[in-house]
């Protein structure tokens, strides 16, 4: 399959009430509300041991290598970031902003028994001390379907602004 | 002088902008005071040179890249012969912006209101239906705005001040420091490689003092330090180091050297073991056939050079990448962070660059391990300074230990306040010329 051209459109004749599909989105959804409530530890744990997590700044690249992003975390440091955001001395996470994601809008890009892809619309507000942020994107699930329970592969969010001048952040999208 | 910490003795009033800059203490009011910023938009970012580009922005003929002085959205472009100019993004009909787009490749802009078309040089070219100007005006005399453009080792700047002493005296001793933060190429030419971009609700100058602050390092970059390599985390350990100093170059700019011994990198005496983490990374270039030399003075030079040169008033060369500075209001600010790395055959740079680009990503940017922490810190101290307009931001860290160079520069420790004592010095000086 080849998923730079297919990923942009869904699957021809795959409703979102396919079975497959219905997984993958309720760990999109598990993941939201994990990350709001700032339960770094337990978000880990949806991630593939292979997995990455991604924020790039030019939205329309798929390689991730040779580019700046603001987020290219393979499993090491997914997991030097959760120390960072969980020990008590970033001062931006000690003090972050309280978040409230809704993630909707589900397109199945990739359907098979082994995998899912699915792209997804994120909006969410950040507020802290009287101001709400405006962090929109669209995002993209790869999700590994196992018997052994479901698992993030890759996650890649594409902030709407992603080349502007977003504040800092205390938090994870 | 020693400050006795009693209020009201040490508070800074004035009639004047300059009376709230004292050698060793500045008037909180300098974070607050939109009347301030407006002058300083006027007295100091449209009269000092301000960095605009770096020459690999706008490799080629027809090259630009749009930006900022001050609050002026300006665009720089490279014309036909390869000089580069700064134009007002501004059309001479009815004041539109020319261009939005952030960097690219074009033969000239033209309007999109009425679609009057200028040169890269910024030369009125064409207006359509020109009947209606006969008599009125002649095409020949207009131009966008151009700002005097100068450059000095790749780094382009720019003034609206054409009375403007030369860029080459303004930058004086700096010249030295540039030449050797470009080594951060580990002997070849330097790219941009990307950039950050973010902001934070706090005044300018809380970013101008930050990159000569050593003295927050271990404190706000904790969580940093925790995360890296040993090597790395040792290498940042200048607190209590006496051969760490800041040196105060003139004009508002001065150099912190956080790793004396990588300031010079081309001083490299081979002794120094390269960092395991680039084990890889060097196995990789030998595989290349580059000799060993060749490979050590690539790798020697991963974490750019030991120091953060700081520029008055928008510019940081800091280690191995720039940090921006753009006032949009009194209390918010736009910082860039941009990505350097070596330029050459693609076969030795990409290497190079990927993991130049995972360290820069590891500390910089909205989402890094560094600037959260900072820009955290930044918004603390415009919310706590609302308190007391008159109550002294404290400058003199050090002031008793600074002694001259053999260069015969103001020199302190790291951790002290030199480099904002002398960039503070400049500002005096600009805001207190009428
Ligand atoms: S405003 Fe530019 S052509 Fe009219
Ligand atoms: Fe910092």
């Amino acid at each position: 399959m080849t998923e730079t051209t297919s990923l942009r459109t869904a699957v021809a004749g795959v409703p979102l009430t396919d079975p497959r599909v219905v997984r993958a989105i309720e760990l999109v959804w598990r993941e939201a509300e994990l990350l709001d409530r700032a339960d770094y530890t337990a978000w880990d744990a949806l991630y593939a041991e292979d997995g990455t997590y991604v924020v790039p700044i030019d939205g329309s690249v798929e390689e991730f290598d040779d580019v700046l992003n603001m987020v290219y975390d393979d499993t090491r440091m997914r997991r030097m970031r959760i120390v960072r955001m969980t020990e008590g001395h970033a001062l931006a996470a000690v003090d972050a902003a309280r978040t409230v994601r809704t993630v909707s809008r589900f397109v199945p890009a990739v359907v098979s028994d082994d995998e899912v892809v699915l792209r997804s619309a994120q909006v969410l507000v950040a507020y802290k001390r009287g101001r709400h942020d405006l962090w929109v994107g669209d995002v993209e699930h790869r999700i590994r379907l196992s018997e052994t329970g479901d698992r993030i592969v890759r996650k890649v969010v594409r902030l709407v602004d992603s080349e502007g001048a977003p504040p800092a952040a205390g938090f994870l999208l | 002088m020693t400050i006795e910490l009693t209020p009201d003795a040490l508070d800074v009033h004035g009639e004047t902008p300059a009376d709230l800059v004292l050698p060793d203490r500045v008037a909180g009011r300098l974070y607050t005071d939109p009347d301030l910023f407006e002058l300083e938009m006027t007295r100091i970012f449209e009269r000092s040179w301000v960095w605009v580009a770096h020459e690999s922005e706008v490799p080629k003929p027809g090259s630009f890249k749009t930006t900022h002085v001050g609050r002026q959205p300006v665009i720089v472009a490279r014309n036909r012969k390869g000089e580069i100019n700064t134009l007002l993004n501004r059309c001479r009909h009815r004041g539109a912006s020319v261009c939005e787009q952030p960097s690219g490749q074009a033969n000239g802009f033209t309007c999109p209101y009425h679609a009057w078309s200028y040169s890269l040089d910024g030369q009125l070219r064409g207006i359509p239906y020109p009947e209606g100007y006969e008599g009125v005006l002649a095409k020949g005399d207009i131009t966008l705005g151009k700002l005097r453009t100068e450059s000095y080792g790749a780094m382009v700047f720019a003034t609206a001040d054409p009375d403007a002493e030369p860029l080459t005296d303004f930058l004086g001793d700096v010249k030295l420091w540039i030449d050797r933060f470009f080594g951060l190429g580990g002997g070849y030419p330097v790219k941009v490689l990307g950039r950050h971009r973010f902001r934070f609700r706090g005044n300018w100058k809380i970013q101008l003092e930050n990159t000569t602050d050593g003295y927050h390092f271990p404190i706000v970059h904790r969580s940093w330090m925790a995360s890296v390599d040993a090597e790395t985390a040792e290498m940042m350990s200048f607190m209590t180091d006496p051969t760490c100093t800041t040196h105060d170059l003139g004009h508002g700019h001065s150099v912190m050297q956080m790793v004396p011994t990588h300031s010079d990198l081309s001083a490299d005496d081979g002794t120094e073991p390269l960092q395991a983490r680039f084990d890889d990374l060097v196995a990789e270039l030998k595989g290349t056939g580059l000799d060993d030399a060749a490979v050590r003075k690539l790798v020697h030079a991963m974490h750019g050079t030991g120091f953060n040169l700081n520029l008055f008033p928008n510019v940081s060369m800091s280690a191995a990448f720039l940090r921006v500075l753009r006032p949009i209001s009194v209390d918010e600010t736009e910082i860039e962070h941009i990505a350097l790395g070596p330029d050459g055959p693609p076969e030795v740079v990409d290497p190079v660059n990927r993991a130049k680009l995972r360290i820069h990503e590891h500390f910089q940017g909205p989402f890094g391990f560094g600037t959260p922490d900072d820009a955290e810190g930044w918004d603390r101290v415009q919310r706590g300074a609302q308190a007391a307009p008159t109550m002294p931001i404290l400058v003199n860290r050090g002031l008793a230990r600074e002694t001259p160079s053999p260069e015969g520069w103001p020199t302190s420790h790291v951790t002290d306040e030199t480099g904002m004592r002398t960039a503070y010095a400049q500002w005096k000086a600009m805001m207190g010329d009428d």
